[in-house]
């Protein structure tokens, strides 16, 4: 039979054919604008629109940016320069960039030390924010503070350092301490180290700041995106200890801690942050001894931070209601105390799951830190409805300063966000 | 007879204050007692000292007195000569007014961005998160102010719109878009109006009670009853017919051009200041609720919808049976969170100089009276009241529709 077919047939082809390739329509860029653009009349309609929602905002701003002026120096010359046609006056930025970023008393030639500052803070996040970097750069974060500090306001070398002092000396005796009980090391060394400041306080010479090999530079003197920065590095990582001891606080057995933690987070979080900076620029005052003057910037820390703390705590209950019950219950038969039982089993995995709240709260305070031009402090914002738009040169000039401010923060916050996704797929312990 | 007895109960002694877990609680619980007193004390007695030296004491007689400025928006009735409790008050309406209006319109925006921003269209669901990353990081006072001054610089003074032959003409003869606001048609409420409204609501109730009749039809007897095109007619008919029969009882005030030649008279007036708030409130926190919207619908799993699919619902039934209602239970909360916040950020008017409360008790009123402690105090009373009541209306919220497990 085989071999009849195997003769009757003059040709078989030895070889298959070729694939020929998919129809134009079912493959390639084509296909796909078909499936994601074009799939029902519906969707079409959806995508004009969409389409023509985009041609309209590139065709407004495109021109405007590409048309800019970078290099004059008032409005009214960008606009004899510009001569009718629709361009932004983007010299505004070249001229005024160092108010926008430093504030307009700040001392020119002493700009590179907050530069350096804002170079330094990324040297001491980076360790904080990726794992794999060596641990002994945390020493350098933990020096960090004291440097940005003398960095910025100047003056005498001896306060950030008694400062530190203070920190070196409570850490020995709280770890000298704190095999005994928690408690006796963490209030011990928050004792040793108020005794240095106190004593230290009287080395310090009145005239120390002159003759400082930094030129001291007073707080009123901050401004521009540097507030913003400072307020905003500073509230939150000041925010997070307290926050973590006011949750735990609230989750806490003694009826008066309990208490006197969800007032505090309650009262906090129901009022306005505007509310609390009208508290830090005319009432704070009020409630210090007569003889201090504690400086308008040191006031708004202080309220920025209370506020964020609070905010901070709930998420980190949150985290802390997440953990099954087992764990505290694993810990405590492990014979743990509760300071023990909080630093090794609940808090690492209570904070890990408050990640991603933590930094939600960490953008928004940094947004919210220009509402500090509301009470008169010359931030970003306040930079740009004060001196810059009230100037003869660049009233009127909106959409430049406004636009800048914006992309700065945007900037900021939308790489703080993107870093918060990429944490929380590393910190990913579960199989999915 | 078991011989085991509680070990035995030595005398007290001083150390056991911090090293026996029962009376350790007590211990902290003193200890931060005092701390409480101490401090409270010792803020206070600084209070004290600091009033008595600068000659002031605390009183909320201001509050009885003339306050001595003009409000240019306001709800109630107020001119100068009112007291500063009386400007608190048109403060406190016009936060209540801009907080209502901004949690309406943000909601319809994050609603719509959030359901688009999950479309399979592409070009749609990027636009969306575009629309989401610009808004949530860029500060709300920035777009407060972009808002602003969109509405102040570049809209065209209420001179373009005066005059027989105006250069502008007037949306739809409603609305002018002016520098100085929104002009746009206000109610006039003649007499027999009250039968109108009155019929209009009793319709809307007839709609419910239909609906709900329909509903029980279905479930006794299978049959679907129609509800789209009678729902609209017992909507409209009734106060149509009512509406004529009354001799049209309600009509519009319109901005007119031609009665004034330096502004637009008549109709509502809706100051930029508003506008700017409004619009800028709505946008922000339109773009959190649109993420909370995705994240709800995201978290309902894809075997409900396949499930509902191989029941044979169609798509617009299963959003709506069986998707929204599961999905909405994870929505509220923080969608009520974000009415907070608005409520909140709406104190941001001080900067764009709308009368709310911030602006007039905890601005105008308090730095005419330097009584900064009271207005502070009274100020933050206000909004701790507005936010307990709303989170205590959230927990009667949660707890309705927590899952009713066994």
């Amino acid at each position: 039979m085989s071999d009849k077919h195997a003769t009757s047939v003059a040709f078989v082809r030895t070889e298959p054919v070729p694939p020929s390739p998919p129809p134009f329509t079912t493959s390639g860029p084509v296909k796909w604008a078909k499936d994601n653009l074009f799939s029902t009349p519906a969707y079409s309609v959806l995508t004009l629109a969409a389409a023509y929602v985009i041609y309209l905002i590139l065709s407004s701003t495109m021109p405007w940016i590409l048309n800019g002026v970078w290099s004059t120096s008032s409005l009214a010359e960008c606009r004899e320069v510009l001569n009718g046609v629709s361009g932004g006056c983007f010299s505004v930025l070249t001229e005024r960039w160092n108010q926008l970023l430093f504030g307009f008393t700040y001392p020119v030639e002493l700009y590179w030390r907050p530069m350096l500052a804002f170079v330094l803070l990324f040297v001491a996040a980076a360790p904080v924010m990726f794992f794999t970097l060596p641990r002994q750069l945390l020493l350098f974060t933990a020096l960090f503070p004291f440097l940005a500090y003398y960095l910025i306001w100047g003056g005498t070398i001896l306060t950030p350092l008694l400062a530190l002092a203070g920190f070196l000396v409570g850490y020995v005796v709280y770890s000298r301490f704190v095999t005994g009980s928690f408690a006796m090391g963490f209030f011990g060394g928050v004792a040793a180290a108020i005794v240095v400041w106190f004593l230290g306080g009287f080395l310090i010479p009145e005239n120390a700041n002159d003759t400082a090999m930094l030129q001291a530079v007073p707080s009123r003197d901050l401004g521009g995106f540097m507030l913003n920065m400072m307020l905003g590095v500073a509230c939150v990582s000041l925010s997070l200890p307290l926050g973590i001891a006011l949750a735990l606080g609230r989750q806490s057995d003694m009826p008066l801690i309990k208490w006197i933690c969800v007032v505090f987070i309650e009262f906090i979080r129901g009022v306005p942050l505007i509310t609390l900076l009208f508290v830090a620029s005319v009432m704070l005052a009020y409630f210090f001894p007569p003889e201090s003057s504690v400086d308008l910037f040191l006031r708004v820390v202080i309220m920025i931070t209370v506020f964020s703390a609070a905010y901070i705590a709930e998420v980190i209950r949150g985290g802390l209601a997440a953990l099954p019950r087992g764990q505290y219950e694993a810990a405590d038969s492990l014979g743990l105390d509760y300071a023990q039982a909080m630093r090794l089993i609940i808090l690492p995995q209570a904070l890990k799951i408050s990640i991603p709240g933590i930094v939600n709260v960490a953008v928004g305070l940094f947004k919210d830190t220009t509402l500090v031009s509301v009470i008169s402090m010359f931030d970003l914002v306040g930079m740009i409805r004060g001196p810059i738009l009230a100037s003869t040169e660049w009233s009127g000039v909106y959409w430049e300063l406004f636009g800048f401010a914006a992309l700065l923060f945007f900037v900021v916050c939308y790489g703080i966000s993107q870093y918060s996704q990429w944490l929380e797929r590393q910190l990913a312990t579960d199989h999915r | 007879m078991t011989t085991m007895t509680d070990p035995p109960q030595g005398a007290f002694r001083l150390s056991m204050l911090f090293n026996d877990t029962r009376y350790r609680s007590y211990t902290f619980q003193f200890i931060a007692l005092i701390a409480l007193i101490a401090a409270f004390s010792y803020l206070g007695s600084n209070l004290f000292s600091n009033l008595a030296a600068a000659g002031l004491n605390i009183s909320y007689n201001f509050l009885g007195t003339t306050a001595g400025y003009d409000i240019n928006q306001t709800l109630v009735e107020y001119d100068s000569q009112s007291t500063n409790a009386r400007a608190a008050l048109v403060g406190i309406l016009n936060t209540l007014l801009v907080a209502f209006l901004a949690c309406a319109t943000a909601t319809v925006f994050g609603v719509i961005a959030g359901v688009l921003r999950l479309s399979k269209n592409w070009l749609v669901s990027r636009l969306m998160s575009f629309y989401v990353e610009i808004f949530r990081n860029i500060p709300v006072l920035i777009w407060i102010l972009i808002i602003f001054t969109i509405m102040t610089a570049v809209m065209p003074g209420a001179r373009s719109y005066l005059g027989a032959e105006p250069d502008r003409d007037l949306l739809f003869g409603m609305f002018a878009f002016t520098n100085r606001g929104v002009y746009a048609p206000a109610p006039i409420w003649l007499p027999g109006s009250g039968v109108v409204v009155a019929t209009f609501i009793a319709s809307i109730i007839a709609i419910v009670v239909y609906r709900r009749y329909a509903t029980k039809v279905l479930y006794d007897t299978g049959k679907m009853l129609p509800t789209g095109w009678p729902s609209l007619a017992i909507l409209l008919l009734p106060t149509l017919v009512v509406f004529f029969l009354m001799g049209r009882p309600i009509g519009l005030d319109m901005p007119d051009p031609l009665a004034n030649r330096f502004n637009l008279q008549g109709g509502i007036q809706i100051g930029a200041p508003l506008i700017a708030l409004w619009f800028a409130l709505s946008i922000y926190t339109g773009a959190f609720i649109a993420e909370n919207v995705r994240a709800g619908i995201q978290a309902i799993s894809k075997g409900q919808t396949e499930a509902a699919g191989a029941l044979g619902l169609r798509s617009g039934r299963i959003m709506s049976l069986v998707v929204l209602p599961q999905a909405l239970r994870v929505i509220i909360p923080p969608l009520i969170s974000q009415y907070l916040n608005i409520t909140k950020n709406s104190s941001l008017a001080i900067a764009v100089g709308y009368a709310d409360v911030t602006a007039t008790l905890g601005g105008i009123t308090l730095n005419q009276t330097g009584r900064a402690i009271e207005c502070v105090l009274l100020l933050m009373l206000f909004y701790l009241t507005i936010s307990l009541s709303i989170s205590a209306i959230m927990n009667i919220y949660n707890n309705s529709v927590k899952l009713k497990e066994r």
